[in-house]
């Protein structure tokens, strides 16, 4: 799942759609820490999922911010467009 | 241990195993029609599919807390905050399919295909032993195990975390800011604009409400033709991009109403007549 969520971010244009698969990736180490915090029998794995869901969602509400922020300026929600930093 | 009880076990773990294999088929499914969906809105749906299943496996995992955050944090908040950022950047706002940089979904592939073999020849080569006995930790002790970790051991982490959200919340907030840069029209100043626009009446509203009630059917000028500034914008851009389908104009569905209306009248005679020929069949054998 964390491969899928990598060819995504790497082949979609639409930033939306590439912050989902960045979702998909944090939701597979979520996975991956949980099973490996069953495996060894305690709870640190746990807790640091659920610290990374916490990191995730605010990095969803920035990431998003700055998407409505450009496509206000420029009408456009691909990645392509978004060189205002480049000249 | 009674046999009964063993019995249960075994049919435990079954059941356990069975729900991993569905909910990984699913989830994975969903991930891969995640990627390769063309329409924004198909990605955020078959993302809350996987999320949902990832629930359903902490669940089972043992890990109570997590899938309930999981359903409320990302199901609940992240999925609808996509979906409310999708609704203000446009719903038809397609992918375009033209690589930009040469070579680069096939370059993604084969990083796809490389990371998966380093990963799979890893995980391969772990030992990895049987699972640690299920003790109460994974049961009833879920909840106050994790809120002793998070307050003991993890209590700096987790005050970062509050001033993390609370950054959050602020830079988002001063982003999706939007400063007036004229002042504000007034009423008077909004009069004076309608009526020399040259329609001072507001647009007719959508709908032949004869035999539509429907928001994409233009409305009928008084002369019989369709009236183009009765339907939304949105729906002709959206029938224009072939996203919907055009609706039948109205003189269509009349004669589709009146062809319906053609067979109904023999269709009643109909059944009397079967009827009639039931109670005839009927009757010899009472």
């Amino acid at each position: 799942m964390f491969v899928i969520g990598g060819v995504g971010v790497l082949t979609r244009r639409n930033a939306i759609v590439i912050f989902m698969s960045v979702e998909l990736m944090l939701n597979a180490v979520n996975l991956a820490f949980v099973a490996f915090s069953r495996m060894h029998g305690n709870l640190d794995g746990q807790v640091i999922a659920f610290f990374v869901m916490v990191v995730a969602a605010a990095e969803v509400v920035v990431g998003l911010a700055i998407l409505t922020a450009i496509f206000r300026a420029r009408r456009s929600a691909s990645v392509d467009d978004a060189n205002l930093l480049k000249y | 241990m009674k046999p009964g009880s063993v019995l249960a076990l075994g049919m435990a773990t079954e059941t356990q195993n069975l729900a991993f294999w569905v909910l990984a088929v699913v989830s994975v499914a969903a991930a891969l029609g995640m990627v390769l969906a063309r329409r924004a809105v198909h990605c955020a749906v078959l993302l809350a599919v996987v999320m949902l299943s990832l629930a359903a496996l902490y669940a089972e995992l043992g890990a109570p807390f997590l899938a309930f955050v999981q359903i409320i944090v990302y199901t609940g908040a992240v999925l609808m905050l996509f979906l409310f950022v999708l609704m203000i950047v446009g719903v038809n706002s397609r992918d375009s399919l033209v690589e930009t940089i040469r070579g680069q979904r096939l370059a993604a592939g084969l990083v796809a295909i490389g990371l998966l073999v380093l990963l799979a020849l890893i995980i391969g080569h772990a030992a990895i032993g049987p699972a640690a006995p299920s003790s109460a930790a994974y049961s009833t002790s879920n909840l106050p195990g994790i809120a002793t970790l998070i307050f003991t051991t993890y209590v700096f982490p987790f005050e970062v975390t509050s001033a993390l959200l609370i950054t959050a919340a602020l830079g988002a907030m001063v982003l999706a800011h939007r400063e007036r840069t004229k002042p504000k029209p007034t009423q008077r100043e909004l009069a004076r604009l309608r009526v020399a626009s040259g329609r001072p009446a507001p647009l007719p509203g959508p709908g032949t409400y004869a035999q539509h009630n429907a928001v994409d059917m233009p409305a009928l000028l008084p002369d019989g033709t369709p009236s183009e500034l009765s339907v939304s914008p949105v729906i002709i851009r959206r029938i224009e991009l072939g996203i919907d389908e055009l609706p039948a104009g109205p003189a269509e569905t009349g004669e589709r109403t009146g062809q319906l209306e053609a067979p109904h009248a023999p269709g009643e005679a109909q059944p009397s007549e079967r009827d009639n020929s039931e109670q005839h069949e009927g009757a010899p054998c009472s």
